[in-house]
């Protein structure tokens, strides 16, 4: 697959911290350090996946990509416009260009409004469309997302979860967006539902020519979607690169700790051949010194608790923060 | 009979579900959620019960524990455990049966717990309740379990509050709360749903040890066919209150013999080998409990619907294997596999 050679979404050492708990409470306000010099870039058409654990950033970051978050420090281009700083005003033309679908299908949705309201609301904001140019759109969304056109009369509580993120990406896709930030899109559905799901976006990307950023914690569903993957780890990225390469060949001890815990449904399926993380994440509220996995790494040297590993390329279109990243053809076998 | 005397039939069954059905009477008529589900549960065996949601597996489980209160439930059948009908006892005698011989364990133990007492307390009342040990040795037990569960420093832990613990530590705490009596039957109702893989694993493991340092049988209720295929001895395949498919774990995954099992298994991307270009789907979306097709209430979204799909299809085995499909009848056609791959990589 070629890459274009000019990102159309491009983050620079971005940086945010969330102040949690209060003045007033054992413990006063805490830094919570959700993303620490990270930098991303996502080319036209292509689709990039965020995997990690929960509380790893992944879902910040795609919020600050699009400026729901404001980011303490660093810089966001998109399509060669710096965004970092603009205002809410100034956003708002952008905004029918960069759209999110969320996770949960059931509270992402106006109880009160019906679906056809839900879907028309961006197309009235934005006021491209007339009334007529509305219906024909929105019958043709529908299409676009599979749903039958006669649904729009009715209210999201008729609709089963699968449908329900059916209308999320209707209403995403609405503007003609060229980019879209998903934020676990596929999660809170059951397996047969997920599996339409991941097949409509793929098909949505094939006929619309769209970019996605994917955030998923299901590695299975972004070795299936994405062309790069990301994988994040307590508020940074520890590995990125072709999604192949990435799952099948970690080079980060964390990438294949991550690929070695899901379990996979093998009929002979058992725990013993696998590597088992001891521990839980740290807090981001005080992170480990140095690189912020040696806590709970099984290659873990002296140099990784003093000193923090830059993202550096390895070749293959590759990068990864590690001191001692693992030979990628014993990898796959660790 | 006191509980110490309970033993387990002599072929080592020790629960033995038959033709239960639970439904609830409403203003629209009565909504029959569970029909004539019938298992067992060895001895020192883990058995899985995978669906999607609404497929009645987490109802099957509260029904063991005869955790449904709602007067409008009507429950009929037998649920025999270690020779007892549970279904029968008292309100008093299932107390006492709770947590000393049959425990469970919830998806989220942040509401399965009180969050006004520290967990050491929590496991305390457990063992204060059904055993007649002092407050001391009930803590010094509580700490132990909590080691046991690899809980780092144990002794701190016991003193500590639920919210003040991460989810996986959260979990455990909980397990070691279900197993301080030494039940003979744990119940897991999505043990591993709210946690990370990374930690997932962790809890895997400590289940799978259960059986080997308690002697216990399990019973886990789960979505996921990973975790399926990582625990299970047996597995039980629900969809939409009915026994889609059980048997033993790698005939089951390894062979399926209910076109649900088959579209299940398939529609999961795969982690290894080709990527599909478009992932196997079953369309449509499971039904309502009040919209369930008469017959086989898979035929509507089913590859291989035929005629004879208009009545309610029973369980049909095939060596240890059994499905309630009539293409499992005969053994299912290895055709049957083929053309579900072909027309499900088409037509989605």
């Amino acid at each position: 697959m070629t890459i274009p050679s000019k990102p159309m979404l491009k983050a620079e050492s971005l940086h945010k911290t969330f102040k949690v708990g209060s003045r007033f409470r054992a413990g006063g306000i805490q830094h919570l350090h959700a993303l620490s010099d990270v930098s991303l870039e996502v080319y036209p058409g292509e689709i990039v996946g965020l995997v990690g654990e929960s509380g790893c950033g992944k879902s910040t970051l795609g919020r600050c990509l699009l400026r729901l978050y404001d980011v303490d420090d660093g810089r966001i281009t998109f399509k060669d416009r710096d965004i970092t700083g603009l205002s809410q005003r100034e956003l708002r033309p952008l905004r029918a260009d960069m759209q999110m679908v969320f996770q949960d299908p059931y509270s992402s949705l106006n109880p009160r409004r019906r679906v056809g309201d839900l879907i028309a609301e961006p197309l009235r904001v934005h006021g491209k469309h007339s009334a007529s140019d509305v219906q024909a759109r929105l019958r043709e969304l529908m299409e676009l997302v599979n749903l039958s056109p006669d649904f729009l009369t009715r209210f999201p509580h008729e609709f089963s979860g699968g449908q329900r993120q059916r209308i999320g990406i209707a209403r995403a896709i609405a503007l003609s967006p060229s980019l879209i930030v998903a934020d676990e899109p596929v999660s809170a559905l059951d397996v047969s539902v997920q599996a339409q799901i991941v097949n409509l976006f793929m098909d949505l990307q094939e006929k619309l020519g769209l970019t996605y950023v994917f955030i998923a914690h299901d590695l299975s569903v972004v070795r299936q979607i994405a062309t790069r993957t990301a994988v994040m780890y307590l508020g940074g990225i520890v590995e990125l690169g072709e999604t192949d390469r990435v799952l099948h060949r970690p080079a980060h001890p964390y990438t294949a700790a991550l690929i070695s815990a899901v379990p996979e449904p093998d009929p002979q399926g058992n725990i013993k051949a696998r590597t088992i993380l001891r521990g839980e994440p740290p807090s981001p509220t005080n992170p480990p010194s140095g690189c912020r996995f040696h806590t709970r790494c099984p290659v873990a040297e002296a140099r990784c608790s003093a000193e923090v590993p830059l993202l550096r390329a390895l070749g293959d279109n590759r990068s990864v923060a590690c001191h001692f990243p693992l030979d990628g053809s014993a990898a796959a076998h660790a | 009979m006191p509980a110490d005397l309970m033993t387990a039939n002599p072929d080592g069954t020790l629960l033995d579900v038959r033709d239960l059905c639970v439904s609830f009477r409403s203003e629209r008529g009565i909504i029959r959620i569970l029909e004539n589900v019938s298992f067992t549960v060895r001895e020192r065996e883990i058995l899985s019960i995978v669906g999607e949601s609404g497929s009645g597996k987490s109802m099957t489980s509260l029904a063991v524990m005869r955790l449904i209160t709602d007067p409008n439930a009507i429950i009929t059948g037998s649920i025999t455990y270690k020779g007892r009908d549970l279904l029968k006892l008292s309100p008093k005698e299932m107390r006492a049966l709770r947590g000393r011989e049959i425990a469970m364990i919830f998806q989220d133990p942040m509401t399965a717990m009180t969050p006004v007492y520290t967990i050491g307390w929590q496991i305390e009342e457990q063992l204060r309740a059904h055993q007649n040990l002092s407050r001391r040795a009930a803590r010094a037990r509580a700490v132990e379990l909590l080691g046991e569960m690899g809980v780092p420093a144990p002794a701190k832990a016991a003193g500590r509050f639920p919210h003040q613990l991460s989810g996986g530590l959260r979990q455990r705490a909980m397990i070691a709360m279900a197993l301080s009596c030494n039940p003979s039957l744990l119940i897991a109702d999505e043990p591993t749903t709210a946690l990370d893989v990374t930690v997932q694993a962790q809890i895997l493991e400590l289940l799978l040890r259960l059986r080997t340092d308690f002697g216990s049988s399990v019973m886990l209720i789960t979505h996921d066919m990973g975790v399926v295929a990582t625990v299970s001895d047996r597995v039980m395949v629900m969809y939409s209150g009915i026994i889609a498919e059980r048997g033993p774990k790698p005939d089951v995954l390894g062979g399926p013999t209910h076109p649900y099992t088959l579209g299940l298994l398939h529609s999961i991307p795969p982690m290894h080998g080709e990527k599909p270009h478009r992932l196997p789907s079953i369309p449509g979306s499971p039904p309502a409990p009040m919209g369930r097709p008469a017959g086989c209430p898979f035929q509507p979204r089913c590859e291989f619907r035929m005629d004879a799909c208009a009545s309610r299809p029973p369980l049909f085995r095939n060596g240890m294997q059994e499905a309630s499909c009539w293409l499992a009848e005969k053994g299912m056609p290895d055709w049957a596999h083929e053309r579900a791959i072909r027309a499900a990589g088409e037509a989605a």
